[in-house]
């Protein structure tokens, strides 16, 4: 392995980016055919990783690494094996088709180029996370996954449905993000490795820790959130929002695999114990039958697609959480013939919206002349999908079929979920190749007509692919399921799968019973659909309706605890504030028992003992003060005393700074007070100044017992004498002062820069708002006595 | 306050801080100054044309309004870190070419240009205060 070909995979990962910086020019100098030019950039990716599959398939881990951050074992790493190279493959292969559709499809779209911008992203965060060797940079690419999906899930952003619908798969998909990283950081403090090629050399290690139930919930909840399992299925139908090419490859062939992804991956970390078997096992099973379930009661077609693609998720997951051998090279095969089927699927249904104006199944009929190509690739598409033989769907279901017909009692149940999961979905399949295509012809709002060459490329390559896949099932078995196979299981699998049908196995009785049960749920769809209708509708309550109640519950308790907290007085919260500080600085102090002891008189100079006179008058002019402006420019005096002070024990930058922030509070003191129309007096009741008064003296007090304190600890002074030796010679500043701000700490100050401005902009929001109430002097009394 | 001395005096005096306020910008790395200090100054010196002249010519002086100065502060102060990473160094590590012009040392570093970052943005952040609450003085 050359070192040219471990760059490379970080190249892969990288190069979608720098394409999609370019693809709003390149969409504006080539017009039409920028989907064509750009689908190079895919293209040459796949290409480039069907090099890999050789020393993959030798069971070789290519691994390249740059440095990130490596004080916390931080690298932007990547690494490729079985695993990594189907999903990089599909991602590379259907997107080279997606980009060429979304070419054709968005024809004459404003935002045409921007659209490639972000799906070309969205392509670069998902192979990097396939790719991905340390578990940070995997997280990272995760989240960008989530990011660009918001951006293409909203990209009709003037459609409120669109807008809701990016936010609700932002906070569903962000927030397992959240669980994820959580549960990552956790498995890397138990096994002490920070990525997947250690997580997997020290498998077995995370299972046995104490740990390991908190940190399975965790990676499992960002999976789940991900692949839109039950209960976090809800986002995944409402993403359909997205225009057609997004559905496609976000939403059935790519993104919400990546919590398959995960799981697969993590098989050998945190797989093989009863928790994992039957979280992923009953969830799995659930989201399969409910996906289903709800796709036949849908009319639109990328409704339809989209339940599918949950039931085929949960049957991801649920072959994943079984785990035997043969249910991994189940779930290899259906993830394979599922990208391929779904995704030439959905494109197929895009067309068809794309050619008639309509997706509603119910208004569809006869386009079987008018859109031939289409039928043709929705007719290959639906072998697959229904598992008839030849077809890469096929051998998959063959494969699961198999594996719960191996004895013990929880595989009957699950054979049973399988058939019926697998015949809902065979039945909607053929609703969406047959219904819109077979029958008289119905009126619809376009002419109907055939898409262009971008339009129907992609269904009918990925769909002839899905078929005669099947014929090549010793080039698979060697170059796909073995090296994904030894990645999922971590060690040497040797897959035997073959095309046939050998009628005295139960696997094959279990096929024939899905057709014939798949076959009477297509016949009788429009009585299941009515039936699901009713059922649906006695319930009244969905998830959706729960994340709308959760998302306002949420709303509505930021706002109370605003209004307790922010309560709009500003008096109680500089009491509040000094009470709390009073109390932080007492209470070490009390806890610990070590007040500092008293220092013995000092002895000072006359100028020093004037310095501190004109403090305590300054001080002592600010409470005899008879207005606040008075009171303003006394707490100055006091300032600038204590800015001589400094001069006197040579701090010039303190001193400088001292001055300058003593005169710019004065200044903006005086023009907040006219600004808020204060009186000129300050009256207070005896009690409240008695009140104010205990509390300032108090803080004041503990402040000085903590200065006190510092005083009489030992200075450590590593870092001074690191200053000084290296501040002038290695920073060439003999400021120390300012050396730490600019170079040693500089990160810091950018923050404080940073707050600086906020802060700045902050003020200037709260001053124009204000502007118009403060000529009504009622309004915030009002407010106040409310 | 709108006395005629102040009035006369202010516009030069301001022009005087300002000046002064980069000198110490600039000679901060190695004596007492620096961008914050400078900044203070700096901004110091706004808030008395401003409260002498009115803020409209406080305003027009400026050109710019000052919370886009407090944002290209931030913006060059970060964007000088990154110099750091075409030398393969961590993000802000200070970068120095130093030049010898006639004898006088001349040295231009990627610290100097954060440290105009420092300095843009306290100007702008607290003439941005200054000016607004004197702005609405005027308006009532």
């Amino acid at each position: 392995m050359g070192p040219s070909l471990d760059f490379s995979i970080a190249l892969i990962a990288i190069a979608p980016f720098v394409a999609a910086l370019f693809a709003p020019w390149i969409k504006h100098f080539t017009g039409q055919l920028a989907g064509w030019i750009l689908a190079i950039v895919p293209l040459s990716i796949f290409i480039m990783l069907l090099g890999f599959i050789e020393p993959v398939s030798g069971n070789n881990v290519v691994v390249a690494a740059l440095p990130w951050i490596p004080s916390y074992g931080i690298e932007f790493s990547f690494f490729v094996d079985g695993l990594s190279l189907v999903f990089g493959l599909l991602i590379s292969g259907i997107g080279t088709f997606i980009v060429i559709y979304s070419g054709g499809y968005l024809a004459g779209h404003p935002h045409h180029g921007r659209f490639f911008s972000y799906i070309l992203m969205f392509m670069g965060s998902m192979l990097g996370l396939v790719l991905a060797d340390n578990i940070f940079t995997l997280f990272v690419f995760w989240e960008l996954t989530s990011i660009t999906s918001f951006l293409l899930i909203g990209f009709d952003h003037s459609r409120q449905a669109a807008r809701r619908a990016a936010i609700q798969a932002l906070v569903v998909t962000g927030g397992g993000g959240l669980l994820l990283l959580a549960g990552l950081i956790l498995l890397s403090t138990m096994t002490g490795q920070n990525s997947l090629t250690g997580l997997l050399a020290t498998a077995g290690l995370a299972q046995s820790h104490g740990a390991y139930i908190i940190a399975l919930l965790l990676v499992i909840g960002g999976a789940f959130a991900k692949s839109a399992q039950f209960p976090l299925h809800f986002w995944l139908p409402n993403a359909m929002e997205a225009p057609t090419p997004v559905s496609a490859f976000l939403h059935s062939a790519t993104m919400v695999k990546a919590g398959v992804y995960l799981l697969a991956r993590m098989n050998p970390v945190l797989g093989g114990t009863e928790p994992w078997f039957w979280i992923l096992t009953l969830f799995g099973g659930v989201t399969l039958l409910l996906g289903g379930a709800l796709a036949i009661r849908q009319t639109d077609l990328k409704q339809m697609l989209a339940y599918t693609t949950l039931g085929s998720l949960g049957l991801l997951v649920l072959l994943i959480g079984v785990g035997t051998k043969e249910a991994i090279l189940g779930a290899i095969l259906y993830l394979c013939a599922h990208s391929l089927f779904k995704g030439a699927m959905f494109m197929i249904a895009g067309t068809i919206d794309h050619g008639t104006g309509t997706r509603d199944i119910t208004a569809l009929g006869g386009l079987r002349e008018k859109m031939p190509i289409t039928f043709i690739a929705a007719l290959l598409s639906v072998i697959s999908m229904a598992g008839f033989p030849i077809a890469l769907g096929f051998l998959a279901k063959e494969e699961m079929y198999l594996a719960m017909t191996m004895g013990l009692w929880p595989d009957l149940l699950f054979l049973a979920v399988l058939i019926v999961g697998n015949s809902l979905m065979m039945a909607v399949g053929l609703l969406i190749a047959l219904k819109p295509f077979l029958g008289a012809l119905k009126p619809t709002p376009y002419k109907p007509h055939e898409g262009s060459l971008s339009l129907y490329s992609g269904p009918v390559v990925l769909s002839v692919l899905g078929v005669i896949a099947g014929l090549f099932t010793g080039w698979i078995n060697a170059n796909v399921l073995n090296p994904t196979g030894a990645s999922i299981y971590n060690q040497a699998v040797d897959a035997s799968v073959y095309l046939g049908f050998p009628i005295t196995e139960p696997k094959v009785w279990a096929s024939i019973a899905t057709w014939i049960l798949g076959g009477v749920l297509f016949w009788k769809a429009e009585a299941v659909r009515g039936a699901l209708r009713r059922a649906g509708n006695a319930i009244g309550w969905t998830f959706d309706i729960g994340f709308d109640a959760t998302m306002f519950g949420l709303v509505r308790l930021a706002d109370g605890v605003t209004r307790f907290l922010h309560h709009g007085k500003l008096e109680w919260y500089t009491l509040v504030m000094f009470v709390v500080l009073a109390l932080t600085l007492y209470l070490p102090m009390l806890i610990t028992g070590t007040a500092p002891s008293i220092p013995d008189f000092p002895i000072l100079t006359f100028y020093e003992w004037g310095a501190l006179l004109f403090a305590v008058i300054g001080l002592a002019a600010v409470l005899v003060a008879k207005t606040r402006l008075v009171a303003i420019v006394a707490l100055g005096i006091q300032g600038f005393a204590v800015a001589v002070i400094f001069l006197l024990f040579g701090a010039p930058d303190l001193i400088w700074t001292q001055f300058m922030v003593e005169t710019l509070s004065v200044v903006i003191l005086a023009l907040v007070m006219t600004r808020l129309h204060l009186d000129q007096r300050d009256h207070r009741e005896p009690a409240l100044a008695l009140r104010d008064g205990v509390v300032s003296l108090a803080a004041a007090t503990g402040f000085a017992f903590v200065l006190l304190s510092v005083l009489q600890t030992d200075l450590d002074l590593t870092l001074t004498r690191l200053f000084e030796a290296t501040s002038a010679p290695v920073a060439h500043g003999r400021n120390i002062v300012n050396v730490i701000l600019v170079d040693y700490r500089a990160v810091d100050t950018l923050g404080e820069i940073s707050v600086v401005m906020a802060a700045g902009l902050a003020i200037l929001a709260l001053i124009r708002l204000r502007a118009k109430p403060a000529r009504k002097p009622s309004t915030p009394r009002a407010r106040r006595n409310a | 306050m709108n006395t005629v001395i102040f009035r006369t005096v202010a516009p030069g005096l301001a022009a005087l801080m300002i000046m002064f306020s980069i000198y110490v910008l600039l000679r901060g790395h190695n004596e007492p100054g620096g961008g914050f200090i400078g900044g203070l100054i700096g901004a110091s010196g706004l808030a008395i044309y401003g409260i002498a002249c009115g803020v409209q010519e406080a305003r027009k002086a400026l050109v710019i309004h000052p919370i886009v100065l407090a944002g290209f502060g931030v913006f060059i102060g970060a964007l000088s870190g990154f110099f750091a990473l075409f030398a393969q160094e961590p993000f802000l590590t200070g970068l120095w070419l130093i030049f010898h012009v006639e004898g006088t040392e001349v040295a231009l570093s990627t610290p100097l240009i954060f440290d105009i970052g420092v300095y843009a943005t306290v100007v702008g952040s607290v003439a941005t205060i200054a000016l607004s609450l004197e702005d609405s003085e005027e308006e009532d």
